[in-house]
């Protein structure tokens, strides 16, 4: 018997961990993702962005994060305290009987990877006219406070947990919440030069390498399966592991879903099999799924990607027609889509109501939006958070960061 | 007919291609370039290692014009292009012997 609950400590920590390590290889999709939707004069900046939140991410949510987020707080008041904790002894995990299945530091891990991808979202929104140091600053904030906050409401069994808002794997707590971030950033930071002509025009500025935009939404794709999938937190015994296993297919279904109808949409509306659309339609489709991917039938998973890619194009382009200036669409794949996934729960999930849904979307929006605006504002004031005309029209990656990503006219 | 050459900032194109538009020029060929004149270039590091960036990106514009249209033309793109700030760039003319349509065989003016 003790043999088996130590097994299935191995089991479930190994679980823990390796989906970790899938939904860490989301770090380097959004890299990719986002260094093919910009252009060529801003590719290195926004990697270089990508890297350092990434470790940002790391760092602040060891220090501080984690333990606001799953601390001894209550109700609606986090806890404080720093770092991981003690671990589980053999023991202790032979005394809960099994209880406690999995180590602290698995837990962490998993849950870090998670801070970064939230924060990875903002910096698509802000990106080619961005300071570097400017988002850094806010990276810093995002992930030891804002994001760890709402996180306690809901997974760390705060306010919203209570009141019975659902959210399996963060449509919510991960992606709605970096997209509020993003939107407060990107208001404040006003659209890239030339984005919006004089006379309500649109124009367009395409990203400078498409192979690398697929191979991001790709990585990222196979990286959502550690994001759903370990989300189900346990797999050691006949029923959790169908769980994982439907979780998977489901989450595989929603995409192609979201995929297929952004790419039918984007062919009736412009004519053209546009690929990017179908990238975020993917995305979408992942995204809308995230808030609920167990309960649902494998057909209802492809209906709820499906209605994802679809919202995802028409969202993208009522937010230029708002002049709110999105490079690569994240505010709408993360938020809008975030947003339905949120509701979509209640048609596949007898345990939800419409109106937990909706406080949690509510709280969750602005409690983050309005956090993050203050900082955004705080930040502008101090060091500004735009660069120059000049700068712009340069490139951040010469200003920023002096590595040019395609560097041309080699000297020899 | 003369052949207008000019070497602008790059953020420019779409602001001198209206305004070539207005006055009546209806084709050109566009080049990425890379140049310098009065603008001087900056050092860079790479790795630690410094290296000099001479050569800025601009765009060259070339546009066969007849003869009635040359000074629009000019004034078009000067007034588009320019920003006040070293780096706005030059143009220049050149006369053209011979210009030909190829889809048709026509010369001369016509071609223009």
């Amino acid at each position: 018997m003790e043999d088996l609950v130590q097994l299935s400590y191995s089991v479930d920590t190994l679980y823990f961990l390796v989906m970790g390590v899938l939904v860490m290889f989301m770090a380097p999709g959004f890299a990719m993702l986002e260094a093919g939707m910009v252009r060529a004069k801003n590719t290195s900046e926004i990697l270089l962005k990508n890297v350092a939140l990434f470790s940002i991410a790391s760092i602040m949510y060891l220090l501080v994060g984690y333990a606001i987020m799953y601390g001894d707080g209550s109700g609606w008041m986090p806890g404080f305290g720093f770092l991981i904790g003690a671990e589980n002894t053999a023991e202790e995990v032979l005394a809960s009987g099994g209880d406690t299945y999995y180590s602290a530091r698995s837990d962490f891990f998993f849950q870090v990877v998670f801070v970064a991808t939230a924060m990875s979202i903002v910096s698509g929104a802000v990106a080619e006219r961005m300071k570097l140091w400017a988002f850094l600053a806010f990276a810093v904030v995002m992930t030891g406070f804002i994001y760890p906050v709402q996180g306690f409401w809901k997974w760390g069994g705060g306010g919203l947990d209570e009141l019975g808002f659902l959210d399996f794997a963060g449509s919510g707590v991960v992606h709605m919440c970096g997209a509020a971030a993003a939107l407060a950033g990107v208001i404040l930071l006003g659209p890239r030069l030339g984005k919006y002509g004089p006379n309500g025009q649109i124009n367009p500025i395409q990203g400078a390498n498409m192979p690398l935009a697929t191979l991001g939404m790709f990585i990222l794709w196979f990286g959502w399966f550690g994001f759903n999938g370990g989300s189900e937190l346990m797999v050691s015994n006949v029923d959790e592991a169908n769980a994982v296993s439907q979780v998977f297919v489901n989450t595989n279904t929603a995409a192609a879903g979201g995929l297929v109808a952004a790419l039918i949409l984007a062919r009736i509306m412009f004519g053209k099999a546009d690929l990017t659309m179908a990238l975020n339609g993917a995305l979408a489709g992942l995204v809308s799924i995230t808030a609920e991917p167990l309960t649902g039938s494998n057909l209802a998973s492809l209906g709820i990607g499906a209605v994802g890619g679809v919202i995802v194009v028409l969202s993208i382009i009522t937010l230029d027609k708002l002049k709110i200036d999105d490079p690569v669409g994240a505010i709408s794949v993360h938020g809008t889509c975030g947003i339905w996934g949120l509701l979509a729960v209640v048609i596949t999930n007898s345990d939800a109501t419409i109106g937990a849904q909706l406080i949690g979307i509510a709280v969750i929006f602005a409690w983050t939006f309005g956090v993050s605006l203050i900082v955004w504002l705080i930040i502008k004031a101090v060091m500004g958070i735009r660069i120059s005309e000049e700068e712009e029209y340069a490139g951040a990656d010469i200003t920023e960061t002096g590595i040019e990503a395609y560097p041309e006219f080699a000297k020899s | 007919m003369k052949l207008i050459t000019a070497i602008i900032k790059p953020f420019k194109l779409d602001d001198v291609r209206e305004a070539l538009s207005e006055v009546g020029v209806q084709g050109m060929t566009v080049t990425e370039v890379k140049g310098f004149g009065r603008q001087k270039g900056h050092t860079e590091l790479y790795r630690g290692a410094e290296y000099v960036v001479d050569f800025l990106p601009k765009v060259k514009i070339e546009t066969a014009v007849g003869d009635d249209m040359l000074e629009q033309a000019i004034e078009a793109i000067t007034k588009s292009a320019n920003t006040g700030k070293v780096g706005d760039g030059k143009i220049f003319v050149t006369a053209l012997d011979e210009v030909v349509r190829i889809r048709t065989g026509e010369t001369g003016a016509d071609a223009v």
